[in-house]
């Protein structure tokens, strides 16, 4: 599985102390993380009442690894039959299991399952990387671990429901229906499936089609923590099971991360119904950085914010508004650090920036990155060599930028920043907020209370300060305006997968 | 601003209006003073509320109000997409200024709304009593419960922060806190039955975060609303903050739910039929949304406990969650 690639040399930050345009004096030795523990099986089935069983009428589609464009595995592509098989199922596991066990005992249950993920978290690694392209130094430190946290933060939760919200009985929803999506296709489960089985429902999740592995490496987690049958459920196939799904009628709670478009097409599809719902979609965050910033941690928070999971993060810093004064300081240290970034294999452990997840990702990256360049920003791509198989993109900076550009405008999805600058703070919060999506952003200036003003100012559900993409399962998360609502993560996370009007109220 | 298409707009299912539900009558009654004796009273000129002026609507349309056994009431103002638009604007124009004013200033700006009413409780006693058809005990009932409603919701202006908000204790070296915040525009479709209760019932809480508001009237029992405008006028309250708007449904609720400088819409007045045509022009810009409960809104005992919440607050609330190192 390991990629064979030349290092490359790159030019060094200044900071090193090398001849300028020196290159970095020493090249980097391959170092792969093994695969030779991992068993993928040739075909998964659909995982309903705890058991793996073939679509109906019996059909699979392939799975690749995008960095090798090699095919992974198949799994089974429901059917509408398959849907309502999985309804069923999880109805039944509700009603005659589920939704009776005493809290106490739903929280071991998901303690069980936080355990298991730790002690097979290097597996999970290697499989979410193989399947997602994500660099293993991301999956093995951020993905695995934070998903197994999640699973026991909400164990925690199962037996205290009744001090989360004061004045009210929580009940639980029923049957969850759960889509998500490509770019932490185990963190996302984890986020849905952890507070769905803490407060008391089942779930039939729907990963993303070009991402089931690790979903049903988890289904195997169940397997082995002994759930009873129909907890949890999931199923594969195209974007159009997943509306199926949702649209389902005995379905009670439908949650979905991804897209702005599918989102709404979903909010559609659910009009008119009591369904409980809540949508996490896309962003174009602003990462606002001012002149008395801690520079060099600020180069950091930016590239993290923009370059981590290769920018396939919903909540990623894809806008930078730097102020005119430190701007040319800024961008010499960010074109630097943008060389030192080893863009390769992602199971190689040196690795920061892996495969775009899909051909069809990678097109709409470069499309709109064509378009940057064709509307007039100068785009800036270090030197590194790119595998010559799997779907690869050069972190890539856009200076010129204007508010109009699409590249300032639309969710790009990729490794790519776009730099706007700004003179003062009313006018940064003016452009950084001139978006219809508000999931998060990013505050950088030594001045404390400078970083509160720019927090109230900034229409986001997320803001970090002197810091990015950070995550905890106590953390809630979730955005503002057509980024979506309901929050999940930490006590308000539950409220997602609760009944919380007055006992007696019929829902109200 | 994108506008939903016709198509969608007459998806509404259309509703029998006061207008065709009756017959033109002569206003047989009069509104405001009695015609006592010699005197002939001096009617009101029921108006919209849209930035803090009482202005007619744009498009000079006026509807004849009828009291619960049908004689006329008044006329009132037959609004249009336009008037909508102008009361949204006055409502995105006023946030700033609510939204930034401190917890305790608004929660000094909704009693005060309750000491003036308090101050006119014998003409909404009255104007409930003909709008609703209701005796004058229960008319007195339910008014006070209005203005007892806003004394309520004062008191949480400053509280349910800390309520609702947390502060989390992530794994890492990092102060993290989630607050809420007012969502911004909140379109209101107000119940239909009960005229003034059930309005402050869902205005008080949308409001009292630092949300402006677009509110449709009752349309059959408007009346009381409008009074409630002049009351809000010379309290304390900004203007646009709160902005009235009288008409017709059928007219009016699809060009709120589409508004993509609308923020959040309470249909909790709406009829439950409608509600999916509704939340389907809703969706276009990701609106919060406030469901009509199963049965309307008509169905929810007012005077109850459980029509006010400090949750009915948090449902025009944002969370934002702010995360900063920890270290020197």
């Amino acid at each position: 599985m390991t990629l064979t690639k030349k290092p490359s040399a790159s030019p060094a930050p200044a900071s090193w102390g090398l001849a300028a345009g020196g290159k970095v004096p020493w090249e980097y030795a391959a170092a792969p993380e093994t695969t030779d523990h991992i068993t993928i099986r040739r075909e998964y089935g659909l995982f309903i009442g705890n058991e793996f069983t073939p679509s109906r009428p019996k059909a699979t589609f392939e799975v690749i690894n995008p960095a090798t464009e090699e095919p992974l595995t198949r799994v089974a592509k429901a059917s509408r039959a398959d849907v309502n098989r999985a309804v069923a199922t999880a109805r039944r596991a509700y009603s005659t299991t589920w939704s009776r066990l005493p809290g106490t005992e739903r929280a071991k249950y998901l303690y069980r399952i936080a355990r298991i993920m730790q002690e097979r978290s290097r597996e999970f690694a290697v499989v979410e990387t193989m399947n997602s392209g994500k660099p293993i130094k991301e999956s093995r430190d951020v993905d695995v671990p934070l998903a197994a946290a999640h699973f026991f933060y909400y164990a925690g939760w199962a037996d205290k429901l009744d001090y989360a919200f004061p004045g009210r009985q929580p009940r639980p929803l029923g049957v969850a229906a759960q889509v998500i999506p490509w770019n932490f296709p185990l963190l996302m489960l984890a986020w849905k499936i952890a507070p769905a089985l803490a407060c008391g429902n089942t779930v039939i999740l729907k990963p993303a089609s070009t991402t089931p592995l690790s979903a049903y490496l988890f289904a195997d987690v169940v397997r082995q923590a002994e759930l009873p049958p129909g907890v949890v459920n999931i199923i594969t196939g195209p974007g159009e099971i997943g509306m199926e799904l949702v649209k389902h009628p005995d379905v009670n709670k439908v949650a979905f991360t991804g897209s702005t478009a599918v989102g709404k097409m979903i909010g559609r599809a659910l009009a008119g119904s009591r369904k409980k719902l809540t949508l996490e979609l896309g962003g174009k965050a602003a990462n606002i950085v001012f002149d008395d910033a801690p520079l060099d941690q600020a180069i950091e928070g930016i590239i993290n914010g923009i370059y981590f999971n290769q920018g396939e993060v919903c909540c990623a810093g894809s806008r930078l508004f730097v102020q005119e004064s430190v701007y040319e300081p800024l961008l010499d240290k960010l074109k630097a650090r943008l060389g030192t970034l080893r863009v390769g294999d992602p199971l190689d452990k040196n690795t920061d920036v892996g495969a775009i997840n899909s051909a069809g990702q990678l097109a709409k990256v470069q499309e709109l990155v064509q378009s940057g360049i064709e509307e007039g920003a100068e785009i800036f791509q270090p030197d590194c060599e790119l595998p010559t198989r799997g779907y690869f993109f050069r972190p890539t900076l856009f200076t010129g930028v204007s508010q109009s550009h699409r590249i300032a405008q639309e969710e790009i999805f990729g490794p790519v920043l776009s730099v706007l600058t700004f003179r003062t703070p009313e006018e940064a919060v003016e452009k950084a907020n001139n978006t219809p999506y508000g999931l998060s952003a990013g505050v950088w200036t030594e001045k404390g209370s400078l970083i509160f003003k720019m927090i109230a100012a900034m229409r986001a559900g997320v803001v970090w300060a002197n810091t990015f993409n950070r995550f905890d399962p106590t953390s809630p998360f979730g955005g503002y305006k057509e980024s979506g609502y309901g929050r999940e993560g930490g006590l308000h996370g539950l409220a997602a997968y609760l009944d919380l009007s007055p006992a007696g109220s019929n829902g109200r | 601003m994108r506008q939903p298409r016709a198509k969608t707009a007459t998806r509404v299912r259309r509703q029998p209006s006061v207008l065709e539900a009756r017959q033109a009558a002569p206003l047989a009654i009069t509104n405001g003073a009695g015609a006592a004796g010699d005197r002939l009273g001096v009617r009101k000129t029921y108006k919209l509320y849209i930035g803090g002026q009482f202005p007619r609507t744009e498009s000079g349309r006026a509807y004849e109000v009828f009291d619960a056994r049908g004689r006329p009431l008044a006329n009132a103002c037959r609004a249009t997409r336009k008037d909508i638009r102008d009361a949204v604007r006055a409502a995105r124009t006023a946030l700033q200024e609510w939204s930034a004013k401190t917890a305790f200033n608004r929660s000094q700006v909704l009693y005060r709304i309750a000491e003036l009413m308090e101050g006119r409780r014998d003409q909404f006693v009255a104007e409930v009593r003909t709008a609703e058809g209701v005796g004058s005990r229960r008319a007195t009932r339910l008014v006070d419960a209005a203005i007892d409603r806003w004394v309520w919701y004062a008191g949480w202006a400053d509280k349910f922060t800390q309520v609702i908000g947390t502060v989390n204790p992530v794994a890492g070296s990092y102060f993290n806190f989630s607050v809420p915040e007012p969502t911004g525009v909140v379109g209101i479709i107000a119940p239909e039955g009960s005229s003034l209760l059930g309005l402050v019932s869902r205005l008080a809480p949308a409001v009292v975060s630092g949300n402006c508001a677009v509110v449709i009237a009752s349309e059959s029992r408007p009346l009381p609303a409008v009074t409630l405008t002049e009351v809000l006028a010379t309290s304390d309250v900004p203007g646009g903050v709160v902005n009235l708007i009288t008409g017709l449904r059928r007219e009016l609720v699809q060009h709120l739910a589409g508004h993509m400088d609308v923020n959040a819409l309470d249909a909790f007045g709406l009829d439950p039929a409608q509600g999916a045509a509704i939340e389907e022009l809703a969706v276009e810009n990701v609106k919060r949304l406030v469901r009509p409960p199963s049965g309307g809104a008509d169905a929810i005992d007012w005077l109850s406990d459980r029509a006010q919440s400090p949750y009915m607050i948090g449902e025009f609330t944002e969370t934002k969650t702010v995360w900063h190192p920890i270290g020197s």
